[in-house]
């Protein structure tokens, strides 16, 4: 029963981070139609930045923000990078691989290879349900459900978010109603690449990460996105829980071997079950 | 600046004179890929005039406004606006998840010009309708939001590729009397593309005919309308030559 709940609460911590990595794909999909495989990228970043500056004597806070603002800055280049040009969504694509692979470069250059930590959330362990918790898996995933409600309501209720909407339903009359749609593409890579930031902030403390942990990272995230089909932010926040549990089930239960296969056969089976509905509602309609 | 031979114009540096038309197309050729969309193409929309430009399918209506709108860049030849154009596009392009004050509110160009109470005055109807999404209106509901989304960009020109498209004959009617009305009201100067070219010469002054990316007539409607190849061709005149 404990183990359960051990397993319960790491799956759901780790499917807050593919949650924060599948809104990524789907805000930034959404306005520019790219499929940005550099995501992962940003959660690496994320935690290494916050290491460095945590070991220059920066305090934790102000290191963790700072780490955040530099993804969403890495996030913006990306993006320059990857619509400023006139690319086809293919190109643009393996573009975003170029990035990820430039990335593990950059990273394994400046950090190394080792595994990288730094301490989270100081404080007792939490008591719950029979087991002890790390308080700093609460965070991650009080932190991730604050960040993802509050860009809910930034692009369900502000003008902005309202602009990246209509770039995403029709770029051709955003265009034509003044709507500056390559600025509204930049925004979506910089808010895909401070969610990522925020991923990694929050996750390096509790599964010390490397220069090359966007890949798994990216395929989990993308495959959370794949559920909500690149677009809907709701489904693709139950795709990351529904692999983060799996995984951690699989993992706990049967073998850390088989986790990522079992969770991407969960991706299989869903897709199947969805587009199996999805013709359902066509014949209604 | 250009100096003119001919002291008779308004003074220098009056961009807004009379005799400067509001939108000058001057020798404009728009290409895709081989295929020449516009060869040639030189018009005029004056401040304050309703302007029509009809002509069959494919003969490059859309192509102009999407030119003008900066959508699509010309091979040659040069667009002048002196003021603020505004574009309704063909088949409406609304965005369908947004409800209809937010479809009106993103077409202003300014934060302070973002409330769409001038266009709820001029579409009352659209007042009752504004938290529906846009994809759940009639053709007609849409259209309206269309032309009030053109609207809140505050132009100075207003083109409308394809009024009538979908639309009851009386809605139409309505429509077409708002145009006028704001025309006439608020001086705004119109550049209607219309299939229906008995409408479209009745409800502006001049008009251009474009066949097959060629200006193949112009001048004042009533002119236009008693030439046997335009009776023919667009009103369904059964004139013997
Ligand atoms: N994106 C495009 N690529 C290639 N050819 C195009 C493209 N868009 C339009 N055309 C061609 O250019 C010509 C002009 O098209 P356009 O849409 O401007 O005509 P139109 O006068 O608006 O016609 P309609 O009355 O049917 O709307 C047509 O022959 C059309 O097939
Ligand atoms: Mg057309």
């Amino acid at each position: 029963m404990s183990a359960l709940v051990q397993y319960l609460i790491t799956g759901i911590s780790q499917g807050f981070l593919l949650a924060l990595l599948a809104t990524g794909f789907v805000v930034i999909y959404r306005v520019t139609k790219v499929v940005n495989f550099a995501q992962g990228a940003f959660v690496v970043f994320g935690g290494f930045i916050t290491y460095s500056l945590l070991g220059a004597g920066v305090p934790q806070g102000v290191s963790e923000v700072l780490a955040v603002l530099a993804s969403a800055a890495i996030g913006l280049v990306f993006g320059a990078v990857t619509i400023l040009g006139k690319m086809t969504p293919t190109a643009s694509l393996i573009t975003t691989i170029g990035l990820a692979i430039l990335s593990e470069a950059v990273a394994m250059l400046v950090w190394g290879t080792v595994p990288l930590t730094f301490s989270g959330l100081s404080g007792h362990d939490l008591h719950i349900a029979g087991i002890f918790v790390q308080p700093q898996y609460l965070l991650l995933i009080g932190a991730s459900i604050v960040v993802l409600l509050v860009l809910w309501l930034v692009l369900e209720r502000t003008y902005v978010g309202k602009g990246m909407t209509a770039c995403a339903s029709n770029p051709y009359a955003a265009r034509l109603s003044g709507i500056n749609v390559k600025a509204m593409g930049l925004l979506s890579f910089a808010i895909g690449g401070a969610l990522g930031g925020v991923g990694g902030v929050l996750i390096t403390p509790l599964f010390p990460i490397t220069y090359d942990s966007d890949v798994n990272l990216a395929i989990l995230g993308f495959a959370a996105a794949i559920v909500g089909w690149l677009t809907n932010p709701g489904l693709a926040l139950a795709g990351g829980l529904a692999f983060g549990v799996s995984e951690e089930l699989v993992a706990g239960y049967w073998s850390d071997a088989n986790q990522t296969a079992v969770a991407l056969a969960l991706m299989i089976v869903l897709l199947l079950w969805q587009s199996h509905r999805r013709q359902q509602v066509e014949k209604l309609v | 600046m250009v100096l003119s031979p001919a002291a008779s114009g308004p003074p220098a540096g009056d961009g807004t004179g009379e005799h400067t038309p509001l939108l000058s197309v001057d020798r404009l050729v728009v290409r895709y890929g081989a295929a020449v969309a516009l060869d040639d193409v030189s018009l005029e929309v004056g401040r304050g005039e309703m302007v029509a430009l009809i002509g069959a399918n494919g003969a490059g209506k859309t192509t102009l406004l999407n030119t003008l709108s900066g959508i699509i860049t010309a091979s040659s030849g040069a667009i002048s606006c002196r003021g603020r154009l505004a574009h309704v596009p063909e088949g409406r392009e609304l965005f369908p998840d947004l409800c209809v004050d937010d479809n009106l509110r993103l077409g202003a160009w300014k934060a302070a010009s973002r409330d769409p109470a001038d266009v709820y005055e001029l579409f009352p109807k659209l007042r009752d309708l504004a938290r529906r999404r846009a994809g759940y209106l009639s053709g007609g509901e849409q259209q309206m939001v269309a032309i009030g989304r053109a609207l809140m960009a505050k132009p100075d020109l207003l083109a409308i590729d394809e009024l009538s498209q979908g639309l009851a004959p009386n809605v139409v009617q309505e429509i077409g009397r708002y145009l006028v009305r704001l025309n006439a009201d608020a001086g705004l100067s119109v550049l209607l593309v219309e299939q229906n070219a008995r409408l479209a010469l009745e409800l502006c002054s001049r008009a251009y005919v474009l066949e097959t990316g060629r200006i193949a007539a112009e001048g004042p409607s009533s002119h236009l309308k008693e030439q046997p190849a335009v009776q023919r061709a667009y009103l369904g005149g059964h004139v013997a030559t």
